[in-house]
């Protein structure tokens, strides 16, 4: 037995003396597909660069599952994974389980947009590296627009005009299930994200400020609520209360909407060659709340982290640092259109080329609002919940927008109850 | 009067077939489309395009995935019957004290939803060094299958007449031969509906699975099936989806045509017995 | 065991009964036989799981740091700081969280049970096509719920879906009808999508309780001329009530656990949720352990209540003489 013990002694020993020159690295990248074939050329050329070996680690497609997954991980302390691929608003929630990368990275972060560097940030701590933008975008369908001779719309309102004119004129050419607008309106993280999009174009601030206070009771959120409301069952089909990306997507794409909320990756698919509105389709900014509001698209993408409980921490910060690099984030964006987070790439020729309308996105980015992920830290989902949960019920019309803000901003305080970390 | 019972008896069949039958059909003709058909309704299929089914193959080991899920499923029932139907004699055939409290204790683990248990589980399977493994994953199936399986048999145990094992008693038989030279044939279709049962629960379980299990290869099917994705995150590759689907289904439906004999042919021994 | 206290007998009836007391001891002792390795396994697996879920119902753990938590009593269930009150049992959500699964635990079950009952009786006549009729039945069944869930989803959406189309199609319905979306039809398409899903489950378990019924009742009551109908409720039913509840019970424990299904098809939306959803809710999303755990141990009481009081009134005998 004891025998037994030193073999396995001197075999961990000797694997261990071995592995300091050549080390195996997990990462958790993007599950399949397109996704998954970029992530692998990209740490394949990192292993062949430094000699060590990297397993890619497959995790759900779904965000909520794949959270809770890692969750389980790190609270297990379990270091089966040494490089997490982590949504922008989970460096809060995850906070206590990363490396602190803000030596590694000396200034490199500055070079990155403000509010993808932000999210990766947690009480001055860097804790993980931005690796794509994402941001809410209006699709347009540009022969409808010529059609009925209307303009992109600037704001709500000349979007839910224009939506309910396209609408009346094809349901009168026989298009009986035409509507104006759909967009994401299911009770989860996605109803968040365009919430945050009507509240924070009409200058109603993002729910909770960066200070930490909570400002959703005000009379432009109510506003920007009763707009949406508005829209549900006029120029929005009821069942967008059950919309996600996808679902909102196939309505859009069968030809059935004049106008879509939705993420980039929506354009590659509504230009492919089996798409009903293959060249018939726009993207803009999403409209102003009014002449006085902005243009606001919720900011989304993704960062790398490193786990604490990593047991290659260098090799893999390493790793992080070049997926995370200039020269990997332009490859990613010419081969599989992911929007680097580097300022400078939107500049670039080569990515211009491939990616026409990269330019018009550096304008959405700048002006991306993100949600108040780091602030509330721990909390964030809580918040979240709270709060996709009181929009539904006003767009579902069983609140006024007034007295369910009034009850939402009492639920924050109680969740506050404690400060929010 | 005798005609109508049996055209009424036939739409009876045709309809319950048809609300069973009706969302495979329509999986079986949305695996067969694919981009954007799928948004739209069809209910025979434009052309014949096996591309789906040729991708679920291609792009993960979803062979491996499948002979992972038969190994699971297949020991988790061989071990459920196996306990289960021992302690159902004994909970279903003998009087001992605390044979009620022991039955309901049993039952309270079917109390606590699963997703309470994941994490102490997950303790669990790694304490004893088996995550990533499909032991690991037999044995936290085992939780879900086997208080249904004790709880079902001991019913159907307790259904039959005591004169059966009185007789074998007397000729100086022991209870593990009882067991199973009379009870386990007189069982088989109780046993083997329980194991078709618990064969499908433990193939179609998903949270567990995903939990302790970590790379590709040792997957089973319902996660793997969960992280198959599009050309981006929120794409859902729909069409492939629904390829998987038909094909983890079809040892299903094979499983229980060849099963569905055993079940009949209780029937004899049943008849036999009475 | 028991041979060589009956091979002993010479006296007939003394040792008959000397032989009997002994057979029961040697009975008892192989029960507790048979019935340990099951015992060891459960205790093995559930054991620490279900124990540590209760104990940290009394603390405030989290997620973020499991091993760093505090022994609070009572609250997560309830607690009063300032004035407010806190913690489970006066929290509103929950409550109706546990509505929401009452009440389709009730509905879903009770359909399961009468229709899984008619397709068993289907199932258990003779007639052509039976065994791919078997088959087919069971697929609802087969196909695993994380798949389903979804196809239903997309099966039921407003604009695309195929079950708007076909309804819309033999002129049932004039517009769309928006499933999942309203929070007044989406707990009756969850229902629906269950019943769907599980009464092969009831109808397999009933089918079998069906097999194992001696033939003759039937001939006796076919040569009598009583009605169908009759023989059903007088003779069958009661003979295949134990197996019967057995299957409402477990349907219901599965019932009341309900997580997938209202999942998927509905999200974290707090008007269908079940109170699987709300513990994972909390236990997952918002990390709070001590918190979900609290809840998970509330849905454990409240089974535990549901499923006594249908024992209860359904008769279940657990320490019944054999017959």
């Amino acid at each position: 037995m004891s025998r037994l013990i030193t073999g396995l002694a001197l075999a961990t020993g000797l694997f261990t003396t071995a592995s300091a020159f050549a080390v195996e690295i997990s990462i958790s990248c993007s599950a399949l597909g397109k996704e998954y074939e970029i992530c692998k050329q990209g740490v394949d050329a990192w292993a062949q660069k430094t000699g060590n070996t990297v397993k890619i680690v497959s995790t759900p497609n779904s965000a909520t599952e794949r959270l809770a997954l890692y969750q389980q991980l790190l609270a297990a302390g379990a270091g089966d994974i040494d490089v997490f691929q982590i949504d922008v608003v989970w460096t809060g929630i995850l906070a206590d389980h990363l490396q602190d990368l803000t030596a590694k990275a000396g200034g490199g972060i500055g070079s990155h947009l403000p509010a993808m560097a932000e999210t990766s940030q947690v009480n001055g701590k860097l804790l993980a590296m931005p690796w794509f933008a994402d941001a809410g975008l209006l699709y347009y369908r540009q022969d409808l627009l010529d059609k009925y001779k209307r303009p992109v719309p600037q704001t709500w309102g000349d979007l839910t005009e224009t939506a309910r004119i396209i609408q009346e004129g094809e349901r009168k050419d026989g298009k009986g299930d035409f509507w104006g607008y759909v967009w994401q309106g299911r009770a989860y993280e996605g109803l968040t994200t365009n919430a945050l999009e009507w509240i924070a174009s009409y200058g109603g601030g993002t729910i909770i400020d960066e200070k930490g206070e909570i400002t959703i009771e005000n009379p432009k959120a109510a506003e920007a609520l009763k707009t949406a409301a508005g829209w549900v069952g006029t120029i929005t089909p009821e069942g967008v209360l059950n919309y996600t990306e996808e679902e909102a997507r196939g309505v859009f794409q069968a030809g059935n909407a004049a106008f879509m909320r939705n993420w980039p990756y929506a354009w590659a698919l509504a230009q492919g060659a089996d798409s009903t509105i293959k060249g018939k389709v726009g993207i803009a900014p999403l409209p102003k709340g009014g002449a006085d509001g902005r243009h606001a698209g919720t900011l989304g993408g993704q960062l790398l982290a490193v786990s604490k409980y990593s047991k290659n921490a260098d090799a893999a910060i390493d790793l992080v640092m070049y997926l995370t690099g200039e020269e990997e984030q332009k490859r990613r964006a010419i081969e599989g259109s992911f929007n680097p987070t580097i300022v400078a790439l939107y500049g670039d020729a080569d990515i211009a080329k491939v990616n026409p309308f990269i330019g018009d996105l550096a304008d959405v980015f700048s002006n991306a609002v993100a949600r108040p992920a780091t602030v509330t830290g721990q909390n964030y989902n809580r918040v979240s919940t709270e709060f996709f949960n009181t929009v539904h019920q006003v767009l579902s019309k069983r609140a006024l927008p007034e007295e369910a803000l009034n009850r939402l901003d009492r639920d924050l305080k109680r969740i506050k109850r404690n400060g929010w970390q | 009067m005798k005609v109508l019972t049996r055209i009424g008896f036939w739409l009876l069949v045709a309809a319950i077939g048809l609300f069973s039958i009706f969302p495979f059909y329509y999986a079986v003709i949305s695996s067969l489309r694919s981009g954007a058909d799928l948004f739209s309704v069809a209910y025979l299929p434009e052309r014949l395009d096996f591309s789906n089914y040729v991708a679920v193959f291609e792009r993960q080991p979803f062979g491996t995935n499948i002979v992972n899920s038969v190994i699971v499923a297949a020991s988790v029932v061989a071990l459920s019957l196996a306990l289960g139907i021992t302690a159902a004699y004994a909970f279903g055939r003998i009087r001992f004290r605390g044979r009620s409290l022991l039955l309901m204790t049993i039952l309270a683990v079917s109390m606590f939803p699963q997703v309470a248990v994941l994490s102490g589980m997950f303790e669990l399977i790694r304490s004893f060094g088996l995550y990533n493994t499909l032991p690991g994953l037999i044995l936290a199936n085992l939780m879900l299958t086997l208080p249904f399986t004790v709880w079902v048999l001991t019913t159907f145990m307790r259904e039959l007449p005591k004169e059966i094992e009185e007789a074998a008693f007397v000729d100086g038989a022991t209870p593990w031969i009882v067991v199973r030279r009379i009870f386990l044939p007189l069982m088989m279709p109780a046993a083997v509906t329980t194991g078709l049962l618990a064969f499908i629960v433990a193939w179609n379980e998903f949270l567990f699975a995903l939990t302790f299990t970590l790379t590709n290869e040792r997957r089973t099917v319902p996660p793997a099936i969960a992280l198959m994705s599009g050309s981006t995150a929120y794409e859902l590759p729909w069409g492939t989806i629904m390829a998987a689907s038909v094909i983890v289904t079809l040892p299903i439906i094979a499983l229980v045509l060849v099963f569905q004999r055993k079940i009949v042919a209780g029937l004899t021994a049943g008849a036999v017995k009475g | 065991m028991s041979g060589a206290a009956l091979q002993a007998s010479a006296p007939a009836r003394e040792t008959m009964r000397g032989g009997r007391s002994s057979l029961t001891r040697s009975r008892v002792r192989a029960a507790w036989i048979f019935i340990a390795p099951t015992l060891i396994v459960l205790i093995l697996i559930a054991g620490w799981p279900l124990a540590r879920t209760i104990w940290f119902s009394f603390t405030d753990a989290s997620l973020n740091s499991l091993a760093d938590y505090q022994f609070i009593g009572f609250e997560n269930y309830v607690a009063n700081y300032d004035g407010e009150w806190f913690g489970l049992l006066t929290d509103p959500d929950w409550w109706h969280s546990v509505w929401n699964t009452v009440w389709f635990t009730a509905i879903s079950v009770s359909i399961e049970t009468v229709l899984g009952t008619i397709v068993a009786l289907i199932l258990n006549a003779s007639f052509p096509g039976r065994g791919i009729m078997r088959a087919v039945i069971l697929i609802p069944w087969a196909i695993p719920t994380v798949v389903s869930a979804r196809m239903w989803n997309w099966m039921l959406h407003d604009q695309f879906g195929v079950i708007n189309d076909m309804l819309l199609r033999l002129g049932l319905i004039a517009a769309p009808i928006t499933w999942t979306a309203s929070p007044d039809t989406a707990l009756w398409t969850v229902v629906m999508v269950d019943v769907w899903k599980t009464t092969p489950f009831m109808a397999l378990l009933i089918l079998a309780a069906l097999q194992m019924l001696p033939g003759d009742i039937y001939e006796a009551a076919k040569v009598d001329g009583v009605h169908p109908v009759k023989v059903f409720f007088r003779v069958t039913l009661p003979l295949i009530k134990p197996a019967l509840l057995v299957a409402v019970i477990f349907r219901a424990l599965d019932a009341l656990r309900v997580f997938d299904l209202i999942y998927v098809l509905t999200a974290n939306s707090r008007d269908t949720m079940s109170m699987s959803v709300f513990a994972r809710q909390q236990l997952v999303d918002f990390q709070e352990v001590g918190l979900g755990s609290a809840a998970s141990t509330l849905i454990f009481l409240i089974i535990a209540l549901l499923v006594v009081i249908t024992m209860v009134a359904g008769q279940v005998r657990l320490s019944g003489e054999v017959r």
